[in-house]
């Protein structure tokens, strides 16, 4: 028997990583360097976006409080917010924001691929509709990636300094604290530890492909996962905030 | 007796099922009208609660299609036009949609109206990500390339025809 605030927790944390990373790429429309990374960029935001829609709507009915999605979404503070701090981090240029899409979106195909074998159903109905999403994430990434790197000496410098900037945040996506431990333990969650070698080959694949390689990191950022978070979190939630905060209950 | 009522009752239960069905399954698609909530297997089942109360399932395309609440809403209001105001429309996720569930007749008619219609066998790896060839759903051409592999809505992927040279959309596999 799974402890429902446990599994409550669980989705949480799994949704605040899809819906802040929804909320940063959704930044770059009107942005974007061209229209079809306008496009591609907000039909990627939009895709996380229902995932963590899917996640929120289940956690509140696990919760048994009441809270629906949008109160799970709009209603908590930061240090509530659980997800890994690559998905907060601003958006940078154009290679820092497909960087992280490269990190992320590799690790999220990993991951729901795994729980499409977890013990709980809903999270098994999310993962079967989110990994057929995530592949396209994938590629778009990839291809992005390569492109970049062996595009111009600008672009490639770009990389570069993006690859500097990202690789210290990706430990936390595979960190097993006792939530995760828990959750592992019980079927419904899966240990990451077991997708990082599989995470680190993908990777290393596509910087070969594009003449550039993972930088050597000593010591990985965390906090995310407890609620502690970078300066950078309360600012977005500002902005997504916003609407519920100034007019409460507010609706379409 | 009791099994002669029974039967009555699941006959008139059939008969609910089936009007609700025809009802929900003329819904167009909110964003591409040409093809129906049926066509594009959006549509899941209809069934009818043991009080008469008939439940149209429906599960979206992508998690995050903003069709989706709209499409309920429309299946809803079309199944209460039909009679039946006590219904109600439930979205299922599993099993996830495909779009191998496109029928054939949706796939001519989105072919028709200028979208090139999805690869079947879209629920393999392979298909996916293994080199397709789209016909231009203009000319016909199989000389076409890929734009961006996303376009005006999440279904639809941006393609270009190096015969005719117009811009198409392509409903990509899912």
């Amino acid at each position: 028997m799974v402890d429902n605030n446990l599994l409550f927790q669980y989705l949480l944390r799994l949704g605040d990583d899809q819906q802040i990373l929804s909320q940063r790429l959704s930044e770059w429309c009107g942005h974007a360097p061209t229209l079809e990374e306008d496009l591609a960029l907000a039909n990627i935001a939009l895709d996380l976006l229902g995932q963590a829609r899917s996640l929120y709507t289940y956690a509140g009915e696990v919760e048994g409080a009441g809270r629906d999605e949008d109160q799970l979404a709009f209603l908590r503070y930061e240090n509530e917010y659980t997800n890994a701090l690559i998905v907060e981090r601003p958006n940078g240029d154009f290679a820092h924001t497909i960087t992280r899409q490269l990190f992320y979106s590799v690790y999220m195909d990993l991951h729901w691929n795994a729980l499409l074998s977890s013990k709980d159903e809903t999270v098994r109905a999310i993962a079967a509709k989110a990994v057929k999403e995530v592949d396209y994430h994938v590629r778009h990434a990839a291809e992005w990636v390569i492109r970049l790197g062996q595009g111009t000496e600008e672009s490639h410098q770009r990389m570069v300094e993006a690859l500097e900037e990202f690789a210290i945040y990706t430990g936390e996506l595979f960190e097993m604290d006792d939530l995760a431990q828990q959750m592992f333990k019980a079927g419904v969650g899966v240990d990451l530890t077991l997708l990082r070698p599989e995470w680190e080959q993908q990777i290393a694949a596509v910087l070969g492909e594009a003449g550039l390689r993972m930088p050597e990191v000593n010591w990985m950022q965390t906090g995310g996962r407890s609620g502690e978070h970078t300066e950078h979190l309360g600012h977005l939630l500002c902005e997504l905030q916003y609407m519920q905060r100034a007019y409460p209950g507010m609706t379409w | 007796m009791v099994s002669a009522m029974a039967e009555v009752r699941s006959l008139d239960h059939e008969a609910i099922r089936r009007q609700v069905w025809e009802a929900a399954a003329a819904v167009p698609d909110p964003e591409i009208p040409v093809v129906t909530v049926a066509d594009l297997g959006i549509l899941r089942e209809v069934r009818v609660e043991p009080d008469g109360t008939p439940v149209a399932l429906v599960t979206p395309t992508y998690s995050g299609c903003p069709a989706t609440r709209m499409i309920e809403e429309e299946v809803l209001a079309a199944i209460q036009l039909a009679g039946f105001p006590q219904a109600r429309v439930e979205t299922v996720l599993s099993p996830p949609w495909t779009t191998d569930w496109l029928s054939a007749e949706g796939r001519e008619k989105l072919r028709a109206y200028g979208i090139a219609p999805p690869q079947t066998g879209s629920n393999s790896k392979r298909a996916l990500f293994g080199k397709t060839s789209v016909a231009c759903p203009h000319c016909g051409s199989a000389e076409t390339e890929r734009v961006s592999e996303f376009g005006s809505t999440p279904c639809k992927a941006l393609y270009r025809c190096l015969s005719c040279r117009e811009p198409f959309d392509y409903f990509k596999c899912l």
